[in-house]
């Protein structure tokens, strides 16, 4: 009984102290900027600035690659931050960082529609169908939501309608964590 | 030296790993998707199985002896799992780029049950250390053999026509029952 006691906390601390005296004698250096750079994203890994997760762009943004201002979670606050660590002029954030778009559908009003045609050569996907002089409508199960056939439309009658959440296509909503005043103080005392 | 041959030859086709022991699936099946990350995963493991079979050899010869045999799994957990963090720190901070191909994979490599199965079975067919390190190293390399080649028949199944019901983890589950049946043919071949 004695014996496997210490043999098992022998080995746990001989293992313990080799692990430990190994993460000193191998700890890595990475990149300052990165670190700090990273220390100021909101860390949630949304992906919507195209990266794969906060450090991925963290590290373009520290390269040079990457502009500061494609962070949609971070908003205003995060640019202007990193505006300030980089010693960048701070930049209006990125079209599709400022508004995130609830998902919408095009949708022809049949009485007012001439049947022109313009709008279904401007459509990227194809999602309008229609002749010369025929009524045109919209594939519902097709459409991006792009509103590249807004503009072309000679009489307005095209509007964006926001899809209702339905059982088809419903999903998860993404994460979304406030960053506390706590947490800002802690980071700008560190950067 | 024949003896060695015949253990080689022995855990990589005829006992082999996963087809025939049936351990190590989790990986087998969850990491073959891709045959870059199988050939990581193949080499990462290999790695790790050699080193933990021989320290695990050591533990159980000099530390644990008939009379502690009860903590052998429970002791065994602990050494793979030191020797895996051990291992990525060592990595980490030698070889950059061994780290960007392994590194993800090694800490999976701690919960595959493989790595705990052949210690014990080394235990229970009385090898020596020479003969613990030449197995665990067949054993990783046989795994290794039918992971790459699982994921390439995987990365094939992705583009070929598979009837509706099967398509995904239903062919492969398939896929992995005909090749373990085909590697019956090995059977007897070597002790």
């Amino acid at each position: 009984m004695l014996n496997a006691l210490l043999v098992m906390i022998g080995l746990a601390v001989a293992l313990g102290a080799v692990l430990g005296f190994a993460s000193l004698k191998f700890k890595v250096e990475g990149n300052p900027l990165v670190e700090k750079v990273d220390a100021i994203l909101p860390q949630i890994q949304c992906g919507q600035c195209g990266f794969p997760g906060c450090k991925p762009y963290a590290e373009a943004i520290a390269s040079g690659k990457a502009a500061i201002n494609l962070c949609a979670p971070g908003g205003e606050a995060v640019m202007k931050r990193l505006a300030d660590l980089l010693g960048v002029e701070p930049q209006p954030l990125a079209a599709e960082a400022a508004r995130p778009k609830p998902k919408q559908v095009a949708l022809i009003d049949e009485q007012i529609c001439i049947g022109c045609t313009l709008c279904f050569q401007a459509c990227p996907v194809d999602a309008i169908v229609g002749a010369a002089k025929q009524v045109h409508t919209v594939l519902d199960s097709e459409c991006t939501g792009c509103e590249l056939c807004l503009p072309p439309c000679p009489v307005d009658c095209i509007t964006m309608v926001p899809v209702e959440e339905g059982l088809n296509g419903w999903k998860w909503n993404y994460p979304v964590y406030p960053i506390s005043d706590d947490a800002r103080k802690d980071v700008e005392v560190t950067s | 030296m024949e003896n060695y041959f015949l253990i080689l030859i022995g855990t990589v086709f005829v006992n082999n790993i996963v087809l025939a022991k049936i351990l190590g699936l989790c990986p087998f099946m969850g990491v073959s998707k891709k045959l870059e990350a199988a050939i990581g995963m193949g080499m990462a493991t290999t790695f790790v199985l050699t080193l933990a079979s021989g320290a695990s050899y050591l533990v159980n010869h000099y530390l644990l002896g008939s009379e502690l045999a009860y903590l052998r799994t429970l002791s065994f957990i602990i050494v793979i799992a030191s020797i895996v963090q051990f291992t990525e720190m060592f990595i980490h901070k030698t070889s950059p780029v061994l780290y960007q191909v392994l590194g993800i994979y090694l800490p999976l490599i701690t919960t595959n049950c493989a790595v705990l199965g052949i210690p014990l079975l080394n235990v229970q067919e009385n090898h020596d250390f020479i003969q613990s390190l030449f197995f665990g190293f067949g054993g990783a390399v046989g795994f290794a053999l039918v992971l790459t080649t699982f994921a390439a028949m995987r990365e094939r199944l992705e583009g070929a026509d598979v009837p509706l019901p099967f398509k995904g983890s239903a062919i492969a589950m398939v896929t992995a029952g005909l090749m373990s049946i085909a590697s019956m043919g090995f059977s007897g071949l070597v002790k």
